[in-house]
């Protein structure tokens, strides 16, 4: 059983939203759809739920169309951003919803955790209590494909974090199949199996996290990614990251470099002046400029003292270099 | 959920020097209004209705037993609320399709046709009753229904009329809501049908308990409309009123009805503020232009069919057919003031510029006065109903202050369920040297847009209220923690977030008082005749150019309100309205 | 920018109203009302149809030097009601548009108070002079009568009816509309020619007669004319309405010689109005002044054209079109007002009890 989104074109009066984009998500697997805002990921949602008409192309559901079936006849669980929960029903009056009446909601509240609160409003609730309703909702009629846009992102940091864990536990533990919208990569890399990267309308990449991770197909998509900054493989500054890529390195290739990709204080691969330095989770980040590569965040061990202008050693740490095709 | 102080002040962190300006302020923001309504309704219906139970000086209630005793009153106020009632659920019936159509939908000539449904609600009533008349009379173009002299057609007077209110409040809310709910209900399994009836029904429920209770008391109090389209075999409370207090004299029957009236308007008033707080609540609203679809025959492609394009088919189809019949008499109106002896012509229209032969001023003359009076009317309503909302939109932590709170609210709703005859007349009792001041108050020029604010007031508040209520006091307390003043607060806060709700108001209550004529009707005013008396004045007399001038008269009035209305709905294009 | 352009549209709105309250532009900014009760003004409270040619009520101030404030406070049922609820402290100076139904009412209340005009016309005012009081001075009369439309009856080859009995015979049936009589004035007044006609103890049973021969009742006199009868600008189905003895000169059609309606002129009943000084007065004298100008030559002779009723004064002339169409009735059905005074109320309530149900 799959979702297969076959070419599929979206457009707001003039603008294309989705432009042509193919994609297929497999029984039981998680995909998120991971781009900047206005990148078109949340239309093609929309577009799989039903609530956008398609201008092009076809969405189907186990190899047969969905183009003449409503929204509420596709059996697809949608989550919104802000929860969207009816103010005037209880707990469990929302999370009842879209269930016979009369069934029991006890079991889903207390998989999202929330066991004992069905009588309560639901203005009540803080705003993360509001979205794990609007999940128990969602999930409720165990939808053969749950729809997530932007789920988490209302919440703050901590929150959306340990939310994050709960949904993939949730979604793997209901052997829920979904489709997962967010900008934040993080997010996508804790909750997704699969991650397919947006720009413009267009599909750029689909892969799993860590795939994605060493080898984003374009600059780009490296760049959304976090990687911050890029070097041809034969430049001369490239010599110690070829060095530590060893037989990853290829040639007419350009190495991109994420945040960490050098390391103060190791065994000097290279030389990089000291503009600024930050504290992070007691780890020390300090920004170098690396002469024929540019700015760049280097780590360094906690505690670690540097001024402004000093010439720092800087070490390569492998995992954080990405080969890109030129 | 945050818990909040309601009251400005507690929580102002004020100097004591500020602390009391802030209190005067409160004082004053419920003082003020409090005072309007004292002096221009609660005293001159008291002394009316006073007059009434008050026999040579001794308290006499006798009348309550004589009245109520016969048949005739129960068969009465059986009308009232069977009229009411069956104009104010028709009203909501048509007009919610009618909100969802004209609010929801985007399609050419939607301004239009929203300024035009709201043309009824100013006309004079004399007008629409006989431009009714001759559709629905025997041998008319509609008299194949013979509904001439029916509760129905009563009934579908009282629609057209309030058909607007409905639209309009419901649909301003409406096309704020945040479609998503509405997809999130579908998303679960529900058809459009069942995801509007669980989900934004219940989101429209304030909007529409609103919309009803205004149109109730507009349709308890209807007066002309139930005279020409039922004569008297359809009374109501506020014709036997107006029968006993102008033909009989019979102040007793009067006042026993007069409180009669205000029970069952009072009653009504609770249920729907009972209705309205239950279900107000902060809603998720967003910019309109995101909530609207484009209306077309067609199923757009891409939609799948029971995607809820029959049920926009429905409701447009409905609104087209109410649309139709609300423009018939209009359309008859506009062909008839074309209409001249020697045929077709503009001459009604040019004879506007005179007086018509004995008319005090002309017609023109006549707008203006109209334009004027509904300025004063417009500023006094402003100052007085901004300043309700205002105190309304506070929830204060106690209890009894809150009751105090809705108190006021319905309080200032009452002149809309008050007959124009007990507040006219006691206007003449009440208003001779007031508080022994040595003017007479009667015969100035000043009572005419006090008593046309009086009724434009509620208008005000229903139109800001839900909008100061919808501000997160949140904003208020940053904005206070950021060194504003308490007036600082609410001049940036509420002020700058209502303004256009404000434009709003602005409108409804111009248009309102532009096309009143109940009350006024009554005052001794002096002779500067508004529009509206002066289209009656030369409807009631013989010849056919007095006729045509009349109704010549009625459609410039149509127009300016059109144009007022327009100009309000494009101040409000993205902000928020209020649910009126 | 949207939002800051439609706030300065708001706040310029505000702004406007608020100069234009305390400017020129407003009511109450503008007042140049003179206050009541000045020896320099008189005060007139009459009627919604009060209305005089341009330029006469200045020809009023020119001669005596004082000024006309109108106050208009309602139709003129309503007008005698008023008066008595604010006999404390009047309205104005001189009532003009009490008419012989409402007349023995405001006598018997003490609204108005004796005086005597001398002018020439005060002889013809005299013949309708209230028995035993000198408060009251008519003004104008006229005649409401049974109207019919010529052409209907032509185009129909039915004779028309002449006499009150004969809207109750079948070959009439379902052609009357008469306006109601607890709504409207001219309604009322028929009512009182029915009394006037069969008397006291016969007018219901003819009322019922008339209901049973298809009788439509109409609110006001505008309903009636404009929108059942049809030689009214309507053009509705029954060509039988109750009107005034003056309506067919407005029904010669253009270019035409003969209205297309008449007055049924045995049918009629004589109503007449009258002025007084009110008890109580500010300024007594001005108010009969403005009395005895209301009866001079030029004001009786503007009545018809102004007001649509019949001059007292024998001096005044006729429009031509009403001395050719519309003639008073020479014997018109005629009701003391002292009776109409003690009765008024039950007539109405018996009338309405039968017609209405």
């Amino acid at each position: 059983m799959t979702l297969h989104m076959e070419d599929v074109v979206v457009r707001y009066g003039a603008a294309t939203a989705v432009d042509h984009v193919s994609l297929a998500v497999q029984t039981g697997e998680v995909v998120a759809l991971l781009g900047p805002s206005g990148c078109g990921k949340s239309s093609l949602l929309r577009a799989v739920a039903g609530l956008e008409p398609l201008v092009g192309g076809s969405v189907s559901w186990d190899g047969s169309s969905l183009a003449g079936v409503p929204v509420h006849r596709r059996g697809f669980g949608l989550l919104f951003q802000d929860g969207q929960l009816f103010a005037h029903r209880s707990v469990s009056g929302n999370v009842g919803y879209g269930l016979p009446r009369g069934a029991s909601v006890d079991a889903l509240l207390e998989l999202v955790g929330l066991a004992g609160f069905g009588d309560r409003s639901v203005t009540t609730l803080s705003g993360g209590e509001r979205q794990r309703v609007a999940l128990a909702r969602a999930l409720a009629p165990q939808p053969r494909l749950l729809l997530l846009d932007e789920p988490l992102s209302a919440l703050d940091r901590t929150l959306r974090e340990r939310l994050a864990v709960d949904l993939r536990a949730a979604l793997v533990s209901t052997e829920t199949t979904a489709l997962f919208v967010t900008h934040d990569h993080d997010e996508a890399f804790a909750v997704a199996d699969r991650v397919g990267v947006m720009s413009g309308g267009r599909l750029l990449q689909v892969a799993a996290p860590a795939e994605l991770w060493r080898s984003p197909v374009s600059r780009e998509v490296a760049s959304f990614l976090g990687y911050e900054a890029f070097v041809p493989v034969g430049a001369a500054a490239a010599a110690p990251l070829r060095e530590a890529l060893g037989s990853r390195s290829v040639a007419d290739a350009t190495i991109a470099l994420a945040e960490g990709a050098f390391v103060v204080g190791r065994a000097g691969a290279a030389k990089g002046t000291v503009t600024g330095v930050a504290s992070r989770r007691g780890r020390s980040e300090v920004r170098v400029e690396v002469d024929g590569i540019g700015a760049v965040t280097a780590l360094g061990p906690v505690g670690g003292r540097w001024a402004q202008g000093d010439v720092v050693e800087l070490g390569v740490e492998p995992d954080a270099l990405a080969v890109l095709p030129l | 959920m945050t818990t909040t102080l309601a009251r400005p002040t507690t929580t102002a962190p004020a100097a004591p020097s500020g602390r009391a300006r802030v209190v005067a302020f409160w004082t004053l923001a419920v003082a003020v209004p409090l005072a309007f309504l004292a002096v221009f309704f609660v005293w001159p219906v008291t002394v009316m209705v006073g007059k009434g139970f008050v026999v040579d000086g001794h308290l006499d209630l006798s009348g309550f037993a004589d009245v109520f005793t016969q048949a005739r009153t129960w068969r009465i106020i059986g009308l009232t609320i069977a009229q009411a009632s069956l104009g104010t659920a028709i009203s909501v019936l048509l007009g919610v399709p009618g909100a969802y159509v004209l609010y929801r939908h985007a399609f050419r000539g939607r301004g239009v046709l929203r300024a035009l449904v709201t043309v009824p609600f100013v006309l004079p009533t004399v007008v629409v009753g006989v431009a009714f008349r001759s559709l629905l009379v025997d041998g008319g173009p509609l008299g194949f229904l013979h509904l001439d002299g029916t509760l129905a057609a009563i009934v579908s007077a009282l629609v057209f009329f309030n058909y607007a209110v409905v639209v309009r409040a419901v649909g301003g809310l409406w096309e704020r809501l945040d479609p998503r709910a509405e997809q999130a209900a579908r998303a679960l399994g529900a058809s459009p049908w069942k995801a509007f009836r669980t989900v934004t029904l219940p989101q429209l429920a304030p909007a529409i308990a609103s919309a009803a209770s205004l149109t109730f008391l507009f349709c308890a109090t209807a007066f002309g409309t139930v005279l020409i389209l039922g004569g008297l075999q359809f009374g109501t409370i506020e014709t036997e009123i107006w029968i006993q207090t102008t033909q009989f004299l019979d102040l007793r029957a009067a006042a026993v009805l007069s409180v009669v009236q205000l029970v069952v308007v009072a009653g009504v008033l609770v249920v729907a503020g009972r209705a309205r707080s239950r279900r107000e609540r902060a809603l998720d609203l967003s910019e309109p232009a995101l909530a609207v679809r484009v209306l077309s025959w067609r199923r757009p492609p891409g939609m799948p069919p029971g995607d809820g394009h029959a049920l926009s088919l429905v409701a447009a189809g409905v609104t087209g057919v109410v649309v139709l019949l609300i423009a018939t008499p209009l359309v008859n109106l506009v062909v008839r003031s074309l209409q001249t002896p020697r045929g077709w012509g503009l001459d009604n229209y040019t004879a506007l510029g005179t007086t018509g032969g004995s008319l005090t001023v002309t017609v023109w003359q006549a707008a203006l006065n109209s334009l004027r009076i509904a300025l004063d009317a417009t500023t006094i309503a402003l100052v007085v109903g901004g300043l309700v909302a205002l105190v309304v939109s506070r929830r204060p932590r106690r209890a009894s202050a809150r009751r105090a709170v809705t108190g006021l609210d319905a309080l200032f709703m009452l002149p809309l369920g008050v007959s124009a005859v007990t507040v006219g007349f006691g206007f003449l009792l009440s208003m001779h040297h007031p508080f022994g001041l040595p003017v007479d108050l009667r015969t100035s020029p000043l009572l005419v847009p006090i008593a046309q604010a009086v009724v434009a007031v509620p208008l005000v508040v229903r139109t800001v209220l839900p909008v100061l209520r919808a501000i997160d006091p949140r904003l208020r307390e940053v904005s206070a923690t950021l060194g504003a003043s308490p007036f600082r607060v609410l001049r940036t806060v509420d002020l700058s977030l209502s303004l256009r709700a404000l434009g709003l108001a602005i409108g409804f209550a111009f248009a309102a008082s532009l096309g009143e004529f109940g009350a006024t009707s009554f005052l001794a005013r002096p002779d500067r005749p508004t529009l509206p008396v002066v289209i009656f004045r030369l409807i009631g007399r013989p010849g056919p150019e007095n006729y045509g001038m009349a109704l010549a008269a009625s459609v410039v009035l149509a127009v300016l309100t059109t144009l007022i209305v327009a100009t309000c709905e494009r101040l409000r294009t993205t902000g928020s309205g209020g649910d009126w | 920018m949207a939002r800051t352009f439609s706030l300065t549209a708001v706040m310029a709105v505000v702004a406007a109203s608020t100069a234009a309250t305390l400017t020129a532009c407003s009511a109450i900014g503008s007042s140049d009302e003179p206050s009541s009760g000045g020896n320099g003004t008189v005060t007139l409270v009459t009627h919604d149809s009060f209305g005089l040619s341009d330029g006469l009520l200045d020809s009023f101030t020119e001669k005596t030097g004082l000024t006309v404030k109108v106050v208009q406070p309602g139709d003129a049922g309503t007008l005698v009601n008023q008066l008595v609820l604010t006999k404390s402290a009047p309205l104005g100076d001189l009532v003009y548009g009490i008419d012989n139904s409402f007349a023995s009412r405001a006598i018997d209340e003490g609204v108005v108070q004796s005086y005597v005009s001398k002018v020439p016309a005060a002889k013809d005012a005299a013949q309708y002079a209230v028995d035993g009081s000198d408060a009251l001075t008519a003004i104008d009369d006229g005649d409401v009568c049974i109207n019919v439309d010529h052409a209907w009856f032509t185009a129909h080859q039915l004779a028309e009816p002449v006499t009150l009995e004969d809207l109750t015979k079948p070959e009439y049936k379902d052609l009357t509309v008469v306006p109601n009589a607890v709504t409207s004035s001219p309604g009322l007044a028929f009512l009182l020619a029915t009394i006037g006609a069969f008397g006291e103890d016969g007018y219901l049973q003819y009322w019922n007669d008339l209901k049973a021969n298809g009788l439509q009742v109409a609110d006001g006199w505008t309903d009636a004319y404009e929108t059942d009868f049809s030689g009214g600008g309507g053009g509705g189905p029954r060509p039988i309405v109750l009107s005034y003895s003056s309506s067919p000169p407005f029904t010669v059609p253009e270019g035409g010689t003969e209205p297309t309606t008449g007055a049924l002129l045995d049918t009629c009943f004589r109503q007449v109005e009258y002025a007084g000084v009110l008890t109580g007065a500010a300024n007594p004298t001005g108010a009969e002044k403005l009395l005895d100008f209301l009866l001079s030559d030029d004001v009786q002779a503007d009545i018809p054209d102004s007001m649509y009723m019949y001059p007292v004064s024998s001096a005044a002339e006729l429009p031509a079109e009403w001395a050719s169409w519309a003639p008073l009735a020479t014997d018109p059905f005629e009701v003391p007002p002292a009776d109409i005074a003690t009765n008024r109320a039950d007539w109405l309530k018996q009338w309405s009890a039968t017609v209405i149900g």
